[in-house]
Formats: C-alpha cells, structure tokens, sequence
C-alpha cells in the first residue's frame, strides 16, 4: 500500500516531465504549429478527394458501389476520348507557349535596367492576377462570334473574318491562347527569380572562354534554370489540366464538344446533366497519369539537388 | 403518481400516428402553428421582378404568422443548378426551392408529392400544357408546383418591317394583337423561304446552333414538327427513322441560311443579333425585346412575338417551365403547401406577369389571357400571341417523351443541334445516326 502511494507522484511526476520534454521537442512544436494547416488541407482537400473517389465508384442512381465500372463506361465512350485528347492538346501546347514566352519575357526584363524592372514587372503580371473568369471575359468580346472586336480590326485591312470560336481549330487555338495570356506571367516571374540566382563570374567565366550568346544560354543558364523549369512546368501542367474557366466562359465546350477539357466535360455530365459519379470520373481521370508524371520529376529534381 | 408501462409495440404505432397526422395535417394559423420557412427562389432577370412574389409571399406571412427568409438564387453562372444539388446531397436547405425545368424529375425520390396542391389548382385555375405535366409529374405524383415566375415560351420574335420587306410576310397579320392566328400558310418551308430570303437581305435568322438551351429548344421544336424522336416514352433508342432524317435534312437546309458562327452561340447570341438590328427573326421570350425597349427603342417598336411554324406532325412551340417543389427532408411542409397555394391563386401571378413585362408564363390555362400581354408596347400587342392564348400549338420540349433521365441528358448535351451541325457540316446521315445512337445508348445507365 505503501509502495503504491510513493509510487504514485513519482509516476505523475514522469508522465509531466515526458510530457514536458515532448513539448520542447522541435518536432512537436513544428508539428502544433502545422496542425491548422493540416486540419485545413484534411477538410478542403483530402475529404472532397477522398469524397470524389468514393462518389467516382458508384452507379448513376448513386445507389450502389461498381467500383471501376464508371472508368470502364467511360473508355467506351467517343466524347470521351476527344475531351482526353483536346485536354492533352490544350494543356500540353499552353505549358510550351508559356514556357517560351515567360522564358524570353524573363531575360528582356533581367536585361532591363534594375530602376525601371520593377515597373515592367508589375505590368507584366496583370495578366496573372485579373481573376481568369473576368479576363476570359474580356477575351469573349473580343473573339465574340458576331461582334468581334478583332473581326473589326481585321476587316479594316480587308481581311476576312475569322471564326474565333465558331470552328474547331479556331475554337482551340482561342482557348489555348487565352490560357497562355493568362498562364505566362507566372513562368516569366518564376524564371526571373531563377536568372537573378545564376552567379554572374559563371557567365564571366564563359565570355572570357569565348562563349557565344547561345552557348552562354545552353551551357550556363538552362542548367542552372533546370529546376525551375521542370517545377514550373509541372505546376502548370496540373493546373492547366484542371481548368475549367476559360473553356466554361469562352465556348462552353463547343462548337461540337471539341473544346470540352476534363473540367468542364466533367460539369457537363455530373452537373448539369446529373450524373454526379460520372462526372467525377471523369475529373479524376488524370489524377494517375499527373501522379505518375509528379513522381518523376520531383525525383529527378530531388537526385540533382543531391548531386549539387 | 400513476406511471404507465408503454409497450414497445404501442410506442412505434403511436410515433408513427403522430409523425402521419403532423406531415398530413393541414396548415392551420395558430399561436404555435406559425414557426419558420425558409424559400430559395430564382433570381429574376427583370429589374424589379422579384418584389412582386416577395408582396405575395409576405402578404401571406403576416397573414399565417410565419417567419420567412427569402433568398432570391441566380442561374447565372449555374448558382441555382448548384444550390439545388448541393441541398439535395447535404439532405438540407430551403423548405421551398425553385427547380428548373428537368429538376423535378431528376430529385423525384427527394420531393415531396404536391398532388394535394396541384389537383385542387387545375381544378382552379385550369389544365396545366402537357410539357408541364410531363415534366413536373412522374407515376401519379406532382412532384413540384407549376410556377409562374421564370417559365417561359421560346418562339418566334420577328421583325416586322424586315420581315414584310425581305420576305414578304406581314407577321401582325398573321398573328393579330386580340384576335386568333391566321397562320395556316406560317409552315417550315415558308419559313425556310422567309430564312432564306433574310439572310440574302443581309438580315439572317438568328437562330443557335450550340449546346446551350436556345439553340436546344429550337431544334427540339422543329424535331417534333416532323414527328422525330430520339428515343420514345418507353426507352427505347429510335434514332434511325425517316421522320429523324427528314428533320436533319430540313436542318441542313436551315443551317444554311442561318449566320456562319451559329454553332458558337450561346443564349446571349441571339438576344444581341436582334438588339443589334442585325436579325429579323430569333427564338426567345420576350427578354431580347425588352432588352431593345431600353437599348434600341427603333429595334423594340418592330418587334412581334408569335407562333412556331407547323410542320408535318403538327405546330409546336418551345415551353420551359419552372417549378417550386419542397424536400421531403423540410421540416414545415404544410406551411409550404399553404405558400405555394397562395402563390399559385390568379391575382399573384398576374402580379408576377405584370411585373416582368410579360416574360413570366403561368401553365394554367385560365391564366394565359391577362391583360398585360395584351397591352403591352411598342408596338401595342406585341406579346399577345406569346402565352398561346388560342392553344393554336402543342407546347413542347426537346427530347420528349422519352424517360426523364434520358431526355434531360439529350437536351443538356444538344444531341440534337449537334447532329444537325454535323449533318449539315458533310458528315453522312447514317454517320450522324449512329453517332448520336452510340450517344444516347451511353444515357441508358442507371
């Protein structure tokens, strides 16, 4: 009776003092400090993944579990197949015309004087922070299929009009090219910030080898931006995949479906049409083949990060 | 004290007595019967549109003694779609909702049945069109209350002049303010002539060609002119038949003439070629010309709205109605009824239609002569012939009468604009038939 009185304060007093030594822990401490995030990441972005999954392994009715039966539907579908392919095409042409342009965009600013970079900066930005829905819109007026402000510049050349988004190739070369207004301020800010780390002796070094402009680009500055690159690329290939506003705002998928990316195919079906399971289905449909790709690049970025 | 040993037999019977005598009893004003109900109804287009169903809903509040939240819900952007599916999936929301055309029967098993609301109305006010009934009852049950406000007809809004000049027909004479249509020679091949002789005029039809509900609705109308269906009341795929092929090649013929983008338009498309001056006909309710009134008054004062022409099988005219339906899940169901009873009497929706210029339809048949469309101008009777007050056509919708979760999934995704793009872009028939056959087999899932 004794030995369990004494023992017990010595026992509280270990648990407090382990407790104690947990919370001075810099891992506990970062994780407390993380755990709004995480409960925020649980809530917003776990649960509905996790509730898109389940909702993508149920019949239309949504009455019943059929596993991958809304995949297998899908593959037989010819719609579908066209949205796979135009959402390849647009997602895949945009992140190229974005990463040319920011990457040219990107030098003409580091060549500009640091007192007026700032200014050129900032205004080169503004396509990237308008909300896209609004500035889809104004791309709208633009190419609006009777009243085409372009139409009307073009005609005052004598130029016939074109249908921007009244004919399949026109429709996606539209779509395309509001992503890439939209999207290649993001690549020119990131690639700046990539130029501006380059060690300038490196290219002292070079001009003093006899380097051409060229070689400067290709042996100095492409494998020191390799990084950036591939992370910028691969940001913006899964946001690209995942837009839904340019296409919802700029042609509602048409003329003929053929300007439908996954996210509006999937509004298209699940929403409007309601078929929620297939909808996510198809929303979810590249979630393999992004992950896939993410794994690769992220382990070759993390082996050079190694080696460096 | 005297305490009582309840069976467990007697305490199910007895919850369930008085759960059915709670749902089922009428609403009677009390000093407790009043409680809340909360009502998430369509954001009108019309400025000013919304006050009238807010004075008819808080006459009726002050009168019963409930407290109202009233939330007026855009379809912009899909904000009503979304609303409805959101509620429907969290099991929670408004007790009155306004559902859009397909929705009822897409929530069927989550509505409650309105028959006790409906029958007495139609006895009231009326038969409700056979769209209407399609639309809004399944297997004997209403499952929402035909609305006025938001449901609307989708025919011909002609210009006058244009129309008189450039085809040779006089629209007003056809369709006289006050009087029954005399519109036997108004078929689809005078209509292909009068589309036809505009556009060479250099004031095309403005009618679409997308996937969006202009565009569906005309070419729902024409299909059922030539008797096509897609897929009939039974379910079965009917694609392949001459009366689909005739309709096609009417369409290609239609396309023609139509303007060169039509396939890019959207619901806001025609609505700007008439604003503009640009077309001399377009299929819409009377929101383009009331557009016009204020925007291009020259425009307005030529307006006519008027009937759809005939076809082979018949005269039908577009009808997309809205409906107010109630959860099964809402916790004042009786005091819904009561609302939506007094929503549905003659003087709130005259109210209603008055107060939108005449957009708003009421599906009763007794409700489809006020005045206000009757009187209202430029030029005087513009929209007398736009609530079909002579039933001079069926009112229809694309896609019947094939099962609800068939259809619904034909008219959102323009099966039929589509395959008269198609068709008219050089795609073979039987390809546009199989095409479309492959389509809506894919509808078919449950």
């Amino acid at each position: 009776m004794a030995d369990i009185a004494a023992r017990g304060p010595v026992a509280i007093a270990g648990g407090r003092s382990s407790l104690h030594k947990l919370m001075q822990r810099k891992s506990t401490i970062a994780f407390l400090m993380a755990l709004p995030l995480i409960l925020l990441i649980l809530t917003l972005v776990a649960y509905p993944a996790g509730y898109a999954v389940y909702l993508a392994m149920l019949n239309k009715g949504m009455t019943k579990f059929v596993g991958f039966g809304n995949f297998d539907f899908l593959f037989g579908r010819e719609t579908f197949w066209m949205v796979v392919y135009q959402s390849c095409l647009f997602a895949i042409t945009a992140v190229i015309f974005k990463a040319i342009i920011g990457f040219v965009v990107a030098h003409f600013v580091h060549n500009i004087p640091s007192k007026g970079q700032r200014k050129w900066r900032g205004m080169l930005l503004v396509p990237w922070v308008i909300p896209p829905a609004m500035s889809t819109l104004a791309w709208l007026w633009l190419f609006d299929p009777s009243y085409s402000a372009f139409n009307w510049i073009l005609a005052g050349f004598g130029i016939d009009r074109i249908p921007w988004t009244g004919e399949t190739g026109w429709a996606r070369f539209s779509v395309i090219l509001v992503n890439v207004w939209i999207g290649a301020p993001f690549f020119m800010i990131m690639y700046l910030a990539a130029l501006k780390s380059v060690p300038e002796q490196l290219y002292e070094a070079a001009s003093i080898d006899g380097a051409t402009w060229w070689q400067r680009i290709w042996y100095v500055t492409l494998p020191m931006m390799r990084n950036i690159i591939a992370i910028t690329a691969l940001f913006s290939l899964i946001v690209t995949f995942a837009n839904f506003d340019i296409v919802r705002v700029l042609t509602k998928g048409d003329p003929l479906n053929t300007t439908h990316v996954f996210a509006t195919w999937a509004f298209r079906v699940g929403i409007e049409s309601g078929d929620i399971p297939l909808g996510a289905s198809v929303s979810l449909f590249m979630v393999p083949i992004l992950a896939v790709a993410a794994t690769f690049i992220l382990r070759d970025i993390t082996k050079r990060g190694s080696e460096v | 004290m005297v305490s009582r040993k309840v069976s467990r037999r007697r305490f199910v019977a007895s919850t369930a007595a008085a759960s059915t005598a709670l749902v089922a009893a009428p609403f009677v004003r009390g000093a407790y019967a009043a409680g809340k109900l909360s009502l998430g109804l369509w954001d009108h287009w019309v400025p000013g549109a919304n006050k009238a169903t807010e004075d008819v809903i808080k006459a009726w509040a002050d009168k019963e003694k409930v407290e109202v939240t009233l939330d007026f819900i855009t379809s912009q952007g899909n904000k009503l779609l979304l609303t409805t599916a959101a509620e429907a999936q969290a099991k929670s929301g408004h007790d009155i909702l306004a559902f859009s055309t397909w929705l009822p029967a897409r929530y069927s098993e989550q509505l409650v049945s309105m028959n006790d609301v409906v029958e007495p109305l139609i006895k009231q006010n009326g038969a409700v069109n056979g769209t209407v009934e399609y639309l809004g009852k399944v297997g004997g049950k209403w499952l929402a209350v035909p609305a006025t406000v938001g449901s609307q007809m989708k025919g011909p809004c002609s210009r006058i002049d244009l129309m008189k000049q450039l085809a040779g027909i006089d629209v007003q004479a056809m369709y006289p303010a006050g009087s029954p249509p005399k519109a036997d020679a108004w078929t689809l091949d005078a209509f292909l002539k009068a589309a036809e002789a505009c556009q060479k005029g250099g004031h095309a039809f403005g009618i679409g060609l997308g996937t969006t509900s202009d565009s569906v609705d005309t070419a729902g109308a024409i299909f059922h002119s030539f008797g096509a269906v897609l897929v009939d009341a039974k379910g079965d795929i009917t694609v392949k038949n001459d009366k689909v092929r005739q309709a096609l090649e009417y369409y290609k013929k239609l396309i023609a003439f139509l303007p060169e983008d039509a396939p890019a338009w959207d619901d806001a498309s025609n609505n700007k070629w008439l604003v503009s001056g640009k077309g001399a006909l377009i299929m819409n309710p009377p929101s383009a010309w009331a557009v016009a009134k204020r925007d291009a008054p020259k425009v307005a004062e030529q307006c006519w709205t008027h009937g759809f022409p005939s076809g082979p099988a018949g005269r039908f005219g577009p009808f997309l109605p809205f409906f107010w339906g109630t959860w099964s899940f809402s916790k004042n169901q009786s005091a819904a009824k009561s609302l939506l009873t007094a929503m549905s009497q003659p003087e709130a929706a005259e109210k209603m239609v008055i107060a939108s210029g005449g957009y708003d339809l009421p599906s009763f048949e007794k409700l489809t002569t006020f005045k206000t469309w009757a009187e209202e101008s430029p030029p005087k009777g513009t929209l007398y012939h736009y609530p079909n007050p002579h039933n001079h056509q069926t009112l229809s919708i694309a896609a019947a009468p094939a099962p609800h979760k068939i259809a619904e999934q034909i008219y959102t995704q323009g099966i039929q604009t589509q395959m008269a793009v198609r068709f008219a872009k050089g795609e073979t028939m039987d390809k546009t038939l199989d095409w479309a056959a492959k389509e809506i087999e894919g509808f078919m899932r449950n």
